[in-house]
């Protein structure tokens, strides 16, 4: 336009609005989708580490596996220990290795479903890494999403993480036959649940003796 | 500890935003909601880190602490909680699970430097 020198420009201020994990909800988005058209259901389960997520997932698989087309994912920093105790319910499992990821993203799942095909399915489980910080900010695309948490780990648990439990569906305590040995006080610890998210379905159940397991599973054939 | 990776993820939304606009980044402004499951000082450390060897290398990030506010149904109106760890109204006491703010996790702005020599020659105006 002209040829004289610019002025030194002051630092300019541009609004962005950009939601910082927009591809992982995106993603997370294109998978509920897919989920739902191939009717689907889809259930996650997070916990700190120890807390039953699958022992619980393996009484859970073994007891549909009769009714209904059901398979896992399983996330795990290294191992694959959980997915070797999982394929004991003889259902299709497969195992997220995330190395050093704390967490599991939207992307890890749908890597993790390549081949599968969706439409021979009735039930889904994504089981993510043991851990009540990180699972909390990303969306996997499930229908529900279940926090675990087991008796010896004390009633406190969602006053400590309460994000992780606000973003949850439904709450399980687990080990609930070690309860009385850990002096476990199961009504402060549904108080703190309803402080944390008020309303939210809570079970209390032993994976190990089957207490419990029946009024979980009822909730989720209802939901097939 | 994730906010490593959420850093990153800011810095790369930020990058291309900045590349898109011509101009070095000074200062990222990011709003957190204390629903979001990010730690402020987690992120802050991290986010030094995450710019490193970017073009973001040596920006500051400034972040904006959104608390969380909720619906209440006795009031019918919006209440921002004093704690996340108690879903009550701060006025009646009544339990909501109804959040309207608090999750969120948003680049809002950017601050956007100019070289003065480099001025002349930034295509700032094109698009």
């Amino acid at each position: 336009m002209n040829n004289t020198p610019h002025p030194p420009r002051l630092p300019r201020l541009i609004e962005v609005r950009k939601n910082v994990l927009k591809r992982n909800d995106l993603l997370a988005r294109k998978l509920r989708d897919r989920f739902r058209a191939a009717s689907v259901f889809v259930a996650s389960l997070v916990s700190s580490p120890g807390a039953g997520k699958t022992a619980f997932l393996e009484k859970t698989l073994t007891a549909l596996r009769a009714q209904c087309r059901v398979a896992a994912l399983v996330g795990d920093l290294a191992t694959d220990n959980d997915a070797a105790r999982l394929a004991r319910a003889e259902v299709p499992v497969r195992q997220i290795t995330t190395g050093t990821v704390c967490h599991l993203e939207a992307e890890m799942v749908e890597r993790a479903l390549d081949g599968w095909n969706l439409d021979e399915l009735d039930c889904l489980f994504i089981e993510n890494v043991g851990n009540l910080v990180c699972p909390s900010s990303y969306d996997l695309g499930e229908e529900m999403r279940l926090v675990l948490m087991s008796v010896t780990e004390g009633e406190d648990k969602p006053l400590k993480y309460p994000t992780i439990f606000n973003t949850a569906d439904v709450a399980i305590i687990t080990k609930i036959d070690l309860a009385a040995a850990v002096e476990f006080d199961l009504k402060s610890a549904r108080r703190n649940i309803q402080s944390v998210r008020p309303g939210m379905r809570v079970f209390e159940l032993s994976a190990k003796t089957g207490e419990g397991m029946d009024e979980w599973l009822r909730l989720l054939q209802s939901r097939l | 500890m994730h906010e490593l990776s959420i850093a990153l993820s800011i810095v790369e939304g930020a990058g291309e935003e900045a590349a898109r606009r011509g101009g070095k980044v000074s200062v990222v402004h990011l709003r957190l909601g204390q629903l979001s499951g990010v730690v402020k000082d987690a992120l802050l450390f991290s986010y030094d880190l995450a710019c490193e060897g970017t073009l973001l290398e040596g920006s500051r990030l400034m972040i904006e602490e959104e608390p969380v506010v909720v619906f209440c149904p006795e009031c019918a109106a919006e209440r921002a909680l004093a704690s996340i760890q108690s879903f009550r109204c701060p006025v009646c006491g009544a339990l909501t699970p109804d959040v309207v703010r608090g999750r969120e996790l948003e680049l809002v702005a950017l601050e956007l430097t100019y070289e003065q020599h480099a001025a002349s020659a930034t295509p700032a105006t094109t698009d």
